[in-house]
């Protein structure tokens, strides 16, 4: 029998026996606790079990190939049940199951409808087991790849969140950095730092590095580059805090830090206010002349 | 890798060279490329669809947006069939033009993307193929 | 063809980019906005940018001559409002325009153009006496 009539067949039962094969398939799901930890619906499960159903028997009339075209709709719900699943958190095995769980009702529809031809029946039971596998690989797949996302954000939010970017005075800002400086992070901070120049029409953007422990070639880069967009928009960038170590290695890897610079971030406030055209007086004096 | 859809577009004039940076832009906001990846290949088109017409005579930009399992980007072909490139190390270098430019072009577009590459033979033309992903 | 309107403010000359310029438009600008410093005898030019997406080299180039040529007519040109993401590609691009002035708004610059006249109008002053 050629792979093209299987098809055909596998088409036939399900979609004479696809109401059996239905309840079959979401009684495992619930027996191997798919609903347990609640954070599932029935309803919900037996919706993605029907449109799961439903879209495979479409696709699989046109072939097995889990990779061709005609299996693109049920690959798409597929990926969102994974997502949702990764979303939800649960485990990769528990989401894997959704899918291999369908194998077993499947092999009896067949055995059932093919009872007399045990031939036809291994043949069949060969070809579901690689088209199911395939489709469950597929959604491993998409919720570890959704999972790297997830990642990937957070690292972002926590990057942005870990270093806010603070108005000092009336258009000077500070952006006090802590911690090691990748340059993924360093873009992200530097973007920030940008807008909120916009923002707050700040003539005057302090990068203090004061908590930077070491800063590679490609961190300097990064920030040489964030003081040029600044310049580019209208406004200065000061660098304060840069540490011995980090004047010396930057030497040494031949980056020069071609912009103004102060030793702490109380020296680049003050040049900062001067350049504002405001000055820090004592109390005392000011007082004098009044009283 | 799989290409959802493709535009052609034809470079005759400076006017169409406004029309490409226009259409990458759409595409770049429908893939989804950040605000910063939106200017980057947008800018990155500009240059490499002047340079097409400044130096190889007109040519053909097609933007396609493609994805790799998960991946979204938007992937960019400038073809001529102009004098081609003698020595590509040479043109990709910062400061190096033929013509009365600043050299910029073409080391700048690559810096701007994160795939790119150059194929040319004298007498023959130039294609450059870039991309930037999600 | 369409051009790019250029209005006098005081003795600074205005001109607001609001459409993608193709590259004939861009050297019409560069063109005119010479012309134009000569016969309003404008000491100051403003160039705001806070509408366009893009600054190619071309643009970039054209800003830079555009600054050259005023300074050598004894005029200050400032570009005011280039978005973040505009910057960022810029220097990516490796263009610095180190010798154009910028400031972040049109207010701003029209203040850096007049502390520039208030300086120089000093100094011409004392030479006189
Ligand atoms: N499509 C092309 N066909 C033939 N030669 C090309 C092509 N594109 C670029 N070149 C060559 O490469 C050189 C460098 O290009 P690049 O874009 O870097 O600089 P430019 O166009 O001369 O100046 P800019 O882009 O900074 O205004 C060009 O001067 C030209 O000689
Ligand atoms: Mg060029």
């Amino acid at each position: 029998m050629t792979t093209r009539s299987h098809a055909s067949l596998f088409a036939t039962i399900l979609s004479e026996h696809g109401p059996q094969i239905l309840s079959a398939w979401s009684d495992r799901l619930k027996s191997t606790g798919a609903l347990a930890s609640g954070r599932l619906r029935e309803a919900e499960l037996q919706t993605q079990c029907r449109t799961v159903l439903e879209l495979l028997s479409t696709a699989i009339a046109g072939g097995l190939d889990a990779a061709s075209p005609n299996y693109g709709p049920l690959r798409d719900v597929l990926a969102d049940v994974s997502r949702s699943r990764a979303v939800q958190g649960f485990t990769p095995s528990e989401t894997a199951t959704f899918v291999f769980s369908l194998k077993q009702p499947l092999f009896e529809a067949v055995s059932a409808a093919e009872a007399g031809d045990p031939s036809t029946v291994a043949r069949a039971v060969q070809d579901i087991t690689q088209l199911i596998d395939a489709l469950g690989l597929y959604t491993i797949e998409v919720f570890q790849k959704s999972r790297e996302e997830t990642i990937i954000r957070q690292q972002r939010e926590i990057a942005e969140l870990s270093t806010p970017v603070v108005k000092l005075w009336d258009g000077i800002l500070a952006l006090p950095l802590i911690g090691t400086l990748d340059s993924q992070r360093t873009q992200v901070v530097m973007e920030n730092l940008l807008e909120s120049i916009v923002a707050q029409t700040a003539e005057i953007a302090i990068i203090d590095i004061t908590g930077v422990p070491t800063v590679d070639t490609l961190t300097a880069q990064h920030l040489l580059k964030t003081v040029s967009a600044a310049r580019l928009m209208g406004a200065d960038c000061i660098i304060s805090g840069i540490r011995p170590q980090i004047a010396q290695t930057m030497v040494h890897l031949g980056v020069e830090l071609n912009v103004v610079s102060k030793a702490t971030l109380a020296d680049a406030f003050a040049l900062a206010l001067k350049r504002v055209g405001r000055t820090v007086v004592a109390v005392k004096a000011r007082e004098l002349p009044a009283g | 890798m799989a290409t959802t859809t493709s535009d052609r577009m034809e470079v005759r004039s400076s006017d169409d060279v406004v029309r490409v940076r226009q259409q990458v832009r759409a595409r770049a906001v429908e893939v989804g490329l950040s605000l910063v990846d939106q200017t980057k290949i947008v800018t990155a088109a500009s240059e490499l669809a002047r340079n097409m017409l400044d130096y190889g005579g007109g040519g053909v930009t097609t933007i396609e947006v493609v994805s790799d399992g998960m991946r979204r980007g938007l992937r960019l072909v400038f073809e001529d069939t102009g004098p081609g490139i003698a020595d590509i190390e040479l043109a990709l270098k910062d400061g190096f033009t033929s013509g009365s430019g600043l050299g910029l072009g073409l080391g700048g577009a690559k810096r701007l993307c994160n795939e790119f590459s150059i194929d040319s033979k004298p007498g023959e033309g130039t294609r450059i193929v870039c991309a930037r992903w999600k | 063809m369409d051009r790019i309107p250029i209005l006098k403010l005081g003795n600074a000359l205005l001109v607001t980019i609001q459409v993608d310029m193709h590259d004939r438009l861009a050297t019409a600008l560069q063109e005119d906005l010479t012309e134009k410093i000569v016969s309003a005898r404008a000491r100051g030019v403003l160039i705001d940018i806070s509408a366009l997406e893009i600054v190619d080299s071309f643009i970039g180039r054209m800003l830079d001559h555009i600054a050259a040529i005023s300074r050598m007519l004894d005029a200050e040109t400032v570009v005011v409002g280039m978005r973040p993401a505009v910057a960022i590609t810029l220097v990516e691009l490796g263009l610095s325009l180190s010798g154009v002035k910028t400031a972040l708004n049109v207010e701003r610059g029209m203040e850096l153009i007049k502390r520039r006249l208030d300086e120089t109008e000093v100094a011409d002053g004392d030479d006189d006496e």
